[in-house]
């Protein structure tokens, strides 16, 4: 046991699914059930329609992140896991800073700040605004360390995605999978919110 | 309707370019279609508001689908797994939403850690109304999302054909397990066009069966031959891959000794020559001390449960492991494996087969011999052949087997009855142990007996249960009664909740904690359903009982008082080696 607290490390976990709603739910519980926390979630549409993407990042042993993506590989909807180190995948997370425009003109050499920092202005209105910054934690940490002083408003940053480094990409598998059987929209519960009169029995 | 399927209909009006391909039907008749079309015979529900569309279409349908009414949805998941576990086939059940689904869960967890195939079909609110918090409205697709193999909420007709396609074949298919779906009410009566309804046989996303790498084979074979004391551990996977014939020839050619989970029971028969016991911690003594002394472990359609495995940091370290299974997540997921042999072992097996060498191991064998002696004396002859008045569990198991020569299907609940029903019966033929193993779902029994009934008709199914796990689901002797249908229910009543009491005996100081069951007079309760049953005390009268019940034309109810303070030896305390199993 001790041995593998030792070996814990940050790991991310690579996710090709069938677009399916209630598929969050049932990769969510493979980790709570083992009462593992999710340090970072990022589920978006790949660059296949109908077949997702996640990025899911934790803190665990390899020999537990191997099971957890055989778990997760088991459940019908999901076509493919993969895991890696920090170490094999390039990552970034995108952070959005909201501040008092007035406090920015008057106080902050806004143009020094946007260099330094890898900043851009997203949005300058007459009461706000929004500064955003894509990177590592520690780097999209820095810059909310300077605004901080100057009355930062609201902070967000997004969940992690990734590229694996060694990879030649399950893109061109994917193609082969969308062109042997493509996938199929799931219906929409067109039903719902149309007040249809209706009786419960 | 009356004379054809509306698929029929369907497919002689293609046949006939000038009409139309289609038939204007309903979500449940669609849904009846497809389930005939799958051949389904019978299924195990109970009504309700939210399933009344599918009930109301099932009216017309009474002469190709058997619908037996339970007396509660649980027992209609453990008799949809009675029946598919003696039949091979895929159970169906039906049940309403809200309690009507919740009462499900139990028998999904069952069938999921069981692997057993079943197709619960759930109604659900409208549609418009769902999320309101609305008459008899659960979440039933996130209750049961841990539950099940797969799910899914159908609120459209359209989606049915191809969703209880889909549901089919993910319960039946790869590692087979339990599928829900929840059929929302408007399109259980929407009416749509029914283009006729295909069999699912490929889903993108889903691989069944992985792909077998011969030099995995290759390497597992070389292990084998080269091995001084292979070791052979079976489960449910041989059975559930109908991989009976296929084991036994590997079994029977590398002549290595075999031995047995719970659910594994009967693949080959109990009596077999190499068949040296049954694993675990009431398991036989033999393969427990031995498998912490083998040099190659070959663990075959088996997940190393921890009931089979006690102490993993102590459990067979000095062997090599082959591991065949068809679940990839399986392999290392409890003992690491040597060489793994993904894939399903009807494939695997015969290819195994073909490379290993004919041996005998006689000399490894005669290890096995030694401890079956040690346990016949200290434990099996004392069991079987009791010196005092009262009767023990274990001899009537041993009479019952006599009288039904080894062929019944014998359901069993869960608790000491179990373990002994487990250890002392002969099985002579396979899916003949119908039993609760992962989830020890006590009250499986009764229900599941119904089911087995069902699913082997030509068998003598006898139902085995203790006098706690009976009252938990008694009242399924309701659905024995009006299905007219012929289970035996042997109640060996201990007046005790028997192996919690063995566990309070032995670990916790004798301090009795709610185990101290009444109950009540059985035999006049299955009176009241209208069935016979007898109630015996005496050892004399117990050939004569059983025959009198196994030769009732229908079912009967056989209550035998046995010794109150029994413990089931031997025993691998929790959290001991499998090589510590207690004798007594």
């Amino acid at each position: 046991m001790d041995n593998q607290e030792i070996h814990k490390q940050e790991y991310n976990i690579t996710v090709y699914t069938e677009n399916q709603i209630g598929l969050l739910n049932r990769i969510a519980i493979i980790f709570t059930r083992r009462k593992i926390n999710i340090d970072s979630l990022n589920t978006s549409p790949s660059e296949i329609e109908s077949i997702h993407r996640f990025n899911i990042v934790i803190n665990e042993s390899e020999d537990v992140v191997r099971k957890l993506t055989r778990q997760i590989e088991k459940q019908v909807e999901v076509l493919k896991v993969y895991y890696h180190t920090n170490d094999d995948v390039i990552w970034q997370e995108l952070a959005l800073y909201k501040m008092s425009t007035d406090v920015i003109a008057e106080k902050v050499s806004v143009e020094r700040l946007l260099r330094e920092n890898g900043a851009r202005a997203v949005v300058i209105r007459k009461d706000y605004t929004v500064f955003e910054t894509t990177g590592h934690r520690e780097e999209t940490d820095n810059l909310i360390k300077i605004l901080q002083p100057y009355g930062l408003i609201e902070f967000v940053r997004s969940a992690r995605v990734a590229i694996i480094k060694n990879s030649k990409g399950f893109n061109s598998k994917l193609r082969e999978f969308e062109r042997l059987e493509p996938g199929e929209d799931v219906i929409e519960n067109e039903y719902l919110n149309k007040g249809q009169k209706v009786f419960t029995m | 309707m009356e004379t054809q399927t509306i698929a029929q209909e369907v497919s002689e009006k293609t046949a006939e370019p000038a009409k139309s391909p289609t038939t204007e039907v309903s979500g449940s008749e669609a849904l009846l279609e497809a389930l005939i079309v799958e051949g389904v015979d019978t299924i195990f529900g109970y009504p309700g508001g939210a399933i009344m569309p599918i009930y109301d279409a099932l009216y017309h349908y009474n002469d190709k689908l058997n619908h037996i009414l339970v007396r509660h949805e649980q027992g209609a998941t453990h008799a949809g797994q009675g029946y598919a576990r003696t039949s091979g086939k895929v159970g169906v059940v039906f049940a309403t939403s809200g309690p009507g689904a919740t009462n499900l869960v139990t028998g999904l967890a069952d069938a999921q850690i069981d692997s057993t195939p079943l197709v619960c079909i759930t109604g659900q609110v409208f549609a418009s109304l769902l999320g309101t918090d609305a008459f008899q409205e659960t979440d039933v697709i996130n209750i049961t999302t841990p539950v099940t193999k797969w799910n899914y909420q159908v609120t459209d007709a359209t989606e049915i054909p191809e969703v209880i396609a889909k549901a089919f074949y993910i319960a039946k298919s790869g590692r087979p397990g339990p599928v829900l779906i929840d059929i929302t009410k408007n399109a259980q009566i929407q009416k749509f066009d029914f283009a006729g309804y295909e069999k699912c046989e490929h889903i993108r996303s889903y691989r069944p069966k992985p792909i077998v790498r011969p030099q995995y084979i290759k390497e597992a074979a070389g292990l084998i031959n080269s091995a001084k004391k292979p070791f052979v551990l079976w489960g449910q996977g041989v059975i559930l891959g109908s991989a009976e014939q296929e084991f036994k020839a590997f079994v029977e050619k590398s002549g290595i000794p075999s031995a047995w989970t719970v659910l594994g029971a009967g693949a080959i028969p109990t009596d077999h020559p190499l068949n040296v016991g049954m694993l675990g911690m009431h398991g036989n003594y033999g393969p427990n001390v031995l498998t912490n002394e083998c040099d190659v472990l070959i663990a075959i359609g088996m997940r190393f449960d921890d009931r089979v495995t006690g102490r993993l940091d102590k459990y067979a370290k000095q062997a090599k492991v082959i591991h065949l299974d068809i679940d990839p997540a399986e392999i290392d997921k409890n003992v690491k494996s040597t060489v793994p042999v993904w894939g399903d072992c009807k494939e695997t097996l015969p290819m195994l087969t073909a490379l290993v060498d004919k041996k005998e191991h006689t000399e490894w064998h005669n290890k096995f011999k030694d401890y079956t002696r040690q346990e016949v004396e200290q434990v099996i002859h004392q069991e079987l052949n009791p010196t005092t008045a009262e009767m023990t569990m274990g001899e009537v198991i041993k009479q019952l087997n006599e009288i039904t020569k080894g062929e019944a299907v014998i359901v069993t609940d869960v608790g000491q009855h179990q373990m002994v029903a487990c250890r002392y019966a002969q099985f002579n033929q396979t899916r003949s142990n119908v039993t609760s193993g992962g989830l020890g779902t006590m009250g499986f029994a009764l229900p599941a007996a119904i089911g087995a009934k069902f699913g082997a008709q030509n068998r003598t199914v006898v139902a085995v249960i203790g006098d706690g796990g009976f009252q938990m689901t008694c009242q399924e002797l309701g659905t024995i009664m009006q299905s007219g249908i012929d289970v035996k229910i042997v109640i060996l009543n201990n007046r005790f909740l028997g192996m919690v009491r063995q566990w309070q005996e032995l670990f916790n100081a004798r301090r009795y904690s709610f185990v101290d069951i009444e109950s009540p007079d059985f035999v006049a309760l299955a009176a009241a359903y209208r069935i016979p049953g007898k109630r015996i005390d005496d050892r004399k009268d117990l050939p004569s009982a059983l025959n009198e019940m196994l030769n009732n034309p229908g079912s009967f109810l056989l209550e035998v008082m046995v010794t109150k303070e029994n413990n089931v030896f031997p025993m691998v305390p929790q959290g001991c080696s499998v090589a510590e199993i207690r004798l007594k």
